[in-house]
């Protein structure tokens, strides 16, 4: 067990890590999601070791690692380059974390052929790096740690220097190939459905904060403040400010008089409701009933997809939507919106009401 | 089979190199090739020689002399210069304000002109008023660098240092700068030392300057002519006349055409040796890595 108390890390002036605690069971799969710049990276140097925290302890199985040199903490770590030793052919890469720890040849070479067989690298054992696709560099990175049998494997964005063929394939196996070995997995991404695709838990990071920690699903169905809500949301939350009073929600010069039951028993005052963006229909239906007014900004087709951007009231909000629509920009559009959708924040970000069908995760 | 199409207009563009390469290149070197196996006493008469120049050059002890002082001066400072090289760079901070502060020190003797360097190290080293030359003898050593070849041969190869290890750290640093923080990262976390860092991340990564900075620093050396010139003018005796300045003195000094052009023909085909065989490891190197 792994586990970060209170721990902050100031370089400079700048706060890199802001209070963090978190706890990481043995054979635990976890994410951490967050932009670029929110302190992925850094927090798994500080696990690592790399760095000393400023304040606060980390602790393995109830003892602080604190004093503990990085050599002697038994962890891996991939990283968003592929790191491999450029002059070590790949068999000799993938040996040299047990050569360093002085493990016998022959336990070493099964150990070696094992990983290769595993990550699909036995017919390149021979090649030196940079006679590798980029694939099979990152797979090498991925045999080095997997040998090394470390109880905590960092990987940081591991699979965002792939093509996207690759990072699917490589996403599905990953987790897998860890899975038996015990460790404590922990996994840095920007990108919410990788964290969703992966499972596990999750915790969202924000400006150095942890803002959210749970089970992934969890984290996405019921984010507790509208920045986790944000970061677990890619293209971001639509929102708009909007007042309850009485049966009513009233935003702009709309007014909604037929709101969820649970909606119903907030009580009367400002709010914040965020909608996904593929919870926007450009059609109405019996459940997307609330009509709102929007000028087309731009619009962007992916083939199986539409995202259309507008202006709605002055709140910049992006449509996502199945097939191919044609809009022009500057076309004035009504979206239609299901109330039973909408996420409610108070006017301190925290969440007041996720939608019905996701409460129970 | 895909037939080729043929454009014979191509060949005409081609034209104004070919008459560069001609006029600065190919024209003067088969002068040279002319004046090495004719013989000739007044203009516009030659009576051709054939080889006797080239059997004369290759037989004189004198060649022989100038050549082994040239390699012996040349492999000395390869084996100070680029191990230097890269242990200043090793040496150099990574990031902060003082990168620009070393960069520019180092930058500083690649700006100064080979012959000023020469008069500059020339009155340096002077036993009776140069801070150096003066200093030495002041710690009790008899240093004269206008009498004595062991001297003259430490000024040179001390100059030379001075003025081009910088380029070796220059290029050095840039291969180190294009290594990703990662890696150190990487090493730290498998338990690797600082030579194993050095030994196995490091040096491979800058290898390829490195070959480049060999190169660099073996034709530099080999054609060094400037700063002895300036700095003994090939004393004391011949003890620092290289290859370059022998040339000279047999073309300019003694008026001998003919073993000056063979010899320049000698010296061409050498370093073209030289630059070939780097040339082909660097293509190696390049499959490997």
């Amino acid at each position: 067990m792994l586990e970060m108390i209170n721990v902050s890390k100031r370089v400079g002036n700048e706060l890199h890590i802001d209070n963090v605690s978190l706890k990481f069971e043995r054979g635990s799969l976890n994410v951490l999601l967050g932009p670029t710049l929110a302190g992925k990276t850094s927090l798994m140097r500080l696990m690592a070791g790399l760095d000393r925290p400023s304040s606060g302890d980390i602790q393995v199985d109830g003892k602080s690692v604190l004093g503990m040199q990085v050599r002697h903490r038994n962890v891996a770590m991939v990283y968003q380059q592929f790191i491999n030793y450029p002059g070590f052919s790949v068999y000799d890469n993938i040996a040299s974390p047990m050569r360093l720890a002085g493990v016998d040849t022959a336990k070493l070479d099964k150990r070696v052929r094992e990983a290769a067989d595993l990550l699909r690298l036995t017919e390149y054992l021979d090649r030196m790096p940079l006679q590798l696709s980029g694939g099979q560099q990152q797979r090498t990175a991925i045999a080095r740690a997997l040998v090394k049998q470390a109880d905590l494997v960092l990987l940081d964005e591991p699979l965002a220097n792939l093509d996207y063929k690759l990072r699917e394939e490589l996403r599905v196996e990953l987790p897998k190939i860890f899975a038996q070995t015990g460790a404590i997995l922990l996994y840095a991404t920007t990108e919410p459905h990788e964290a969703l695709l992966l499972g596990g838990q999750s915790a969202t990071l924000h400006q150095g904060k942890v803002t959210q920690f749970g089970k992934t699903i969890d984290v996405y169905n019921n984010p507790q403040s509208l920045t986790t809500a944000q970061t677990f949301s890619d293209p971001p939350f639509n929102t708009v400010a909007l007042t309850k009073q009485g049966g009513e929600l009233r935003f702009g010069n709309a007014n909604v008089a037929n709101i969820p039951q649970k909606i119903n028993a907030l009580n009367d005052g400002d709010y914040t409701a965020a909608v996904r963006p593929h919870h926007l229909s450009l059609a109405p239906s019996e459940k997307h009933s609330v009509a709102v007014q929007a000028e087309v900004g731009t619009s962007e087709i992916t083939g199986s997809e539409t995202f259309v951007h507008v202006n709605a009231n002055g709140n910049r909000w992006v449509v996502l939507t199945h097939g191919v629509h044609r809009v022009n920009p500057g076309e004035q559009i009504t979206l239609y919106v299901d109330p039973a959708s909408l996420y409610l924040f108070d006017h301190q970000q925290s969440l007041v009401h996720a939608p019905e069908q996701y409460a129970q995760g | 089979m895909v037939a080729k199409t043929v454009n014979q207009r191509a060949w005409f563009l081609v034209l104004p190199v070919l008459f560069i390469v001609a006029l600065n290149a190919i024209i003067p070197l088969m002068t040279v090739v002319n004046y090495s196996i004719q013989d000739t006493f007044s203009p516009g008469v030659f009576f051709f020689e054939g080889t006797k120049w080239y059997q004369e050059v290759l037989s004189s002890s004198r060649f022989h002399s100038a050549l082994g002082r040239q390699f012996l001066f040349t492999a000395i400072i390869l084996a100070i210069e680029i191990p230097l090289g890269v242990a200043v760079a090793l040496a150099m901070p990574r990031t902060g304000p003082w990168v620009s502060v070393c960069l520019v020190l180092m930058a500083l003797p690649l700006l100064i002109p080979w012959n000023v360097v020469g008069a500059m190290w020339n009155i340096f080293a002077l036993p009776d008023i140069g801070l150096l030359g003066y200093g030495l003898n002041w710690l009790g050593f008899d240093y004269n660098y206008t009498q004595q070849p062991v001297a003259a041969w430490f000024t040179v190869v001390l100059m030379d240092v001075w003025h081009w290890t910088s380029l070796v750290v220059l290029l050095a640093y840039a291969g180190l700068s294009s290594i990703p923080d990662a890696y150190y990262q990487a090493a730290k976390i498998d338990g690797a030392g600082r030579f194993a860092v050095f030994r196995y991340i490091q040096l491979p990564k800058m290898k390829r300057v490195l070959i480049i900075a060999l190169l660099l620093r073996f034709m530099d050396s080999f054609m060094i002519y400037t700063e002895p010139f300036v700095l003994t003018g090939g004393g004391p005796g011949n003890s620092t006349t290289f290859l370059s300045i022998d040339l000279v003195k047999a073309a300019i000094g003694e008026f001998n055409l003919g073993i000056a052009a063979a010899m320049s023909i000698l010296y061409f085909l050498m370093t073209l040796l030289v630059c070939w065989v780097f040339y082909t490891l660097m293509m190696r190197g390049e499959d490997e890595t």
